[in-house]
């Protein structure tokens, strides 16, 4: 009998120490090579594994530009984390192609949260970001001032007459080589962040978002034609440069090169920091009202994880303001809420980069929230660069076209 | 008509040693211009980079961009990691491949023919096309280590060195050099009663010194540059190569003078293994003809 007992008192002991056992909870990061970053996220992770003892999270860094090829092949062989970073544009894709499962937290905690930071597909959450980008006209109120130009605002935007007429004012004054920095140095993603939007101002788009199973009139059609005409006019007519050395976008404005630069907040500091000066006009509307892209790095839980509640705790835990202002902070992007940003000097009311926030939460516009988006914007990419070069608009689009659609019907419409 | 001859000799020589060091010129400046770089700040690299003071170690020089690279990336570790996979590999490609390579040659047994042919016909068959099955099946073998029986070679070591020992090319390399040993050694051999593995060992290798130095460089060369497959395989930090660091320093600013500074150092090990074995490669080249 008392064998019995002390047998019970150990299965009960075993059972309550299995149960109190803190489970191990992998997570995956782009950050790899930024120390800043780095430091910001091990913070978080030590403060959430100190603060309870049910989870512990590991971390696993990658560096950015290799990041989304090692999650593909992790999926690929079954080796995927608990907790995954993903770019809001591609959290479409990974969810459709089974790599990552709806997040369920505690919605309430980010309704306040900048539209841009929720990674939202079908109708349901899959990733939330403590951060969103923006991108503002950048330039100088002394330039403003000397081209006799007004200042743009936020209920009063540059129309697309008003924005030509700057750049041709720049490009008469002789003092620059380009009127305008559209940062065609960089390549990849920062084409259709950057310059879907103003498709978008023109009301063209990559897609057709009412179905998302064609491309077809959103594209090729007359907004888009007219946009491809525009875009390509801004490098006939001398305004920018088709390809641009990688320096020239690092510090073409700050030495004065350019009049006006298209950029993001993350290059803003530095802007002030060589021209005190420096204003950020909000986008020009070019027709169909001003646009910006929105969305950054957001956090989601795998489809694989076997610890789901406790990869959402993480990220719930993660979105405290004080760890939004932090990144803030850190990196220079903008706090994915109201009372972060009043944390954060560069962002509150009145700081320097104020703006921004006001841009992102106005202006800002998710990139095609589709699984074909990963496909779609390397086309969307070719086709520009492409008028750039001085492709024929009308033909060059409608290649783009016919091959967005093959993609959406290669992959049976990607579940639309 | 002596003297004129004599002249002509060495003008040919003037012209053709001319010749020769503009190409090898061609050839040095990018890496010139890499251990330069590595000593600049980026604002003065950038500047440099249109004239040639690119190829100078004038204006700010230090090893600023050294220190900033160690401590953005564990670039020691990730060294260690390739000079031990790919050393390890071209180790045991060494042995597999020339003992392949043998018995394609020396050996007679049935299909040997179709079996080469088979071989030769996988260096058609580029490695992306392969590389998701390849994924697909090394996740999912068994490996018996330290830790016992194990299932998945993820992250480790033998998923980098295992699938790329044996390989068409290597193969090839040492059947192209034996067949023109001469046969008659390998029958006197055979004739006083040696078994294959003593004629592998004692007769015919210790005559493959140049192709061994040829395979062995083909081989490190393919195995330290390999980015895809390291990329797909390695998810933690502790076994990532040298290639797959280098993303480490592909930030949305880069840092040119740290890339820089990082390519020289993992330039290094390269240069050494190449320099080590430069004779035999040379001579290998010379006698059969192989370009590398």
């Amino acid at each position: 009998m008392k064998f019995n007992k002390l047998v019970a008192s150990a299965a009960i002991l075993a059972w309550a120490s299995a149960a109190n056992a803190t489970e191990t909870l992998s997570m995956w990061y782009h950050g790899a090579g930024n120390e800043v970053e780095l430091k910001l996220i091990n913070e978080v992770i030590a403060d959430f594994n100190a603060a309870q003892a049910d989870w512990k999270v590991e971390l696993q860094t990658f560096p950015q530009a290799a990041y989304n090829d090692s999650v593909v092949a992790g999926a690929l062989a079954g080796n995927l984390p608990d907790i995954l970073d993903v770019d809001g544009p591609v959290m479409p894709n990974w969810a459709w192609a089974g790599y990552m499962q709806p997040l369920k937290i505690d919605e309430s905690k980010i309704a306040n949260f900048l539209p841009g930071t929720k990674g939202i597909w079908n109708g349901q959450l899959y990733s939330i970001g403590l951060w969103d980008a923006a991108i503002a006209l950048t330039t100088r109120q002394s330039i403003l001032d000397e081209l006799g130009l007004r200042k743009p605002t936020v209920d009063a935007p540059w129309t697309k007459d008003e924005f030509m007429a700057a750049l041709d004012a720049a490009k008469a004054s002789g003092k620059y080589e380009f009127a305008l920095d559209l940062g065609t140095a960089w390549t990849g993603e920062w084409y259709p962040y950057a310059f879907s939007p103003l498709m978008q101002s023109f009301g063209g788009d990559i897609v057709d978002r009412s179905t998302y199973k064609t491309a077809e009139g959103a594209l090729n059609g007359e907004a888009a034609q007219a946009f491809g005409a525009w875009w390509q006019g801004l490098f006939t007519g001398g305004y920018a440069q088709s390809t641009q050395d990688g320096a020239d976008r690092d510090s073409g404005f700050a030495s004065g090169k350019y009049a006006f630069s298209w950029n993001g907040n993350w290059a803003a500091l530095g802007a002030l920091s060589a021209h005190p000066d420096t204003v950020f006009l909000p986008p020009p509307d070019l027709g169909n009202g001003p646009k910006i892209g929105a969305a950054s790095w957001q956090f989601g839980v795998s489809a694989t994880s076997k610890f789901p509640e406790g990869a959402a705790a993480f990220i719930e835990f993660a979105l405290d303001d004080k760890y939004l202002a932090a990144f803030s902070n850190g990196i220079g992007l903008i706090p994915a809420t109201p009372t972060a940003a009043e944390m954060v000097d560069n962002y509150k009311a009145g700081g320097p980069l104020a703006d921004f926030v006001t841009y992102s939460s106005k202006f800002g516009m998710v990139r095609p929230v589709t699984p074909g988006y990963v496909v779609q914007a390397k086309v969307f990419e070719k086709a520009l660069a492409d008028i750039a070069q001085g492709a024929d608009v009308a033909a060059t689009l409608d290649a783009a076209v016919d091959e967005i659609n093959a993609d959406i019907e290669k992959n049976s419409g990607y579940g639309h | 008509m002596a003297m004129i001859s004599g002249d002509n000799h060495g003008l040919r020589l003037a012209v053709r040693y001319t010749v020769l060091a503009l190409i090898a010129l061609i050839f040095i400046f990018p890496l010139v211009f890499m251990v330069m770089s590595s000593f600049k700040p980026d604002q003065q690299l950038l500047v440099d980079a249109s004239s040639l003071r690119a190829f100078l170690p004038v204006g700010d020089i230090s090893l600023n961009n050294y220190s900033a690279a160690f401590e953005r990336a564990p670039v020691g570790l990730f060294v260690f990691n390739s000079v031990l996979v790919t050393g390890v590999t071209v180790a045991l490609s060494l042995l597999i491949c020339s003992a392949a390579g043998f018995a394609f040659v020396f050996i007679n047994w049935k299909g040997r023919g179709v079996i080469l042919s088979v071989l030769l016909a996988t260096l058609i068959v580029p490695f992306e096309t392969i590389a998701i099955p390849m994924l697909l099946m090394v996740s999912k073998l068994p490996w018996l280590g330290m830790e016992g029986l194990t299932w998945g070679w993820l992250n480790s070591y033998h998923v980098q060195i295992i699938p790329f020992i044996a390989d068409g090319l290597t193969i090839f390399l040492f059947v192209q050099y034996f067949k023109d040993l001469p046969g008659e050694l390998i029958e006197a051999a055979r004739v006083e009663g040696a078994s294959w593995f003593q004629i592998y060992r004692r007769i015919v290798m210790p005559l493959s010194g140049p192709i061994l130095a040829t395979a062995a460089i083909l081989k490190f060369l393919a195995m330290y540059n390999q980015y895809l497959w390291p990329l797909m395989v390695t998810q933690e930090e502790g076994y990532r190569p040298v290639m797959v660091g280098l993303q480490y320093f592909f930030q949305l600013n880069i840092a040119w003078g740290e890339v820089m500074a990082y390519l020289s150092l993992i330039t290094l090990p390269v240069l050494g293994f190449y320099l080590y074995l430069q004779k035999a490669f040379i001579a290998s080249i010379a006698s059969t003809g192989v370009k590398g």
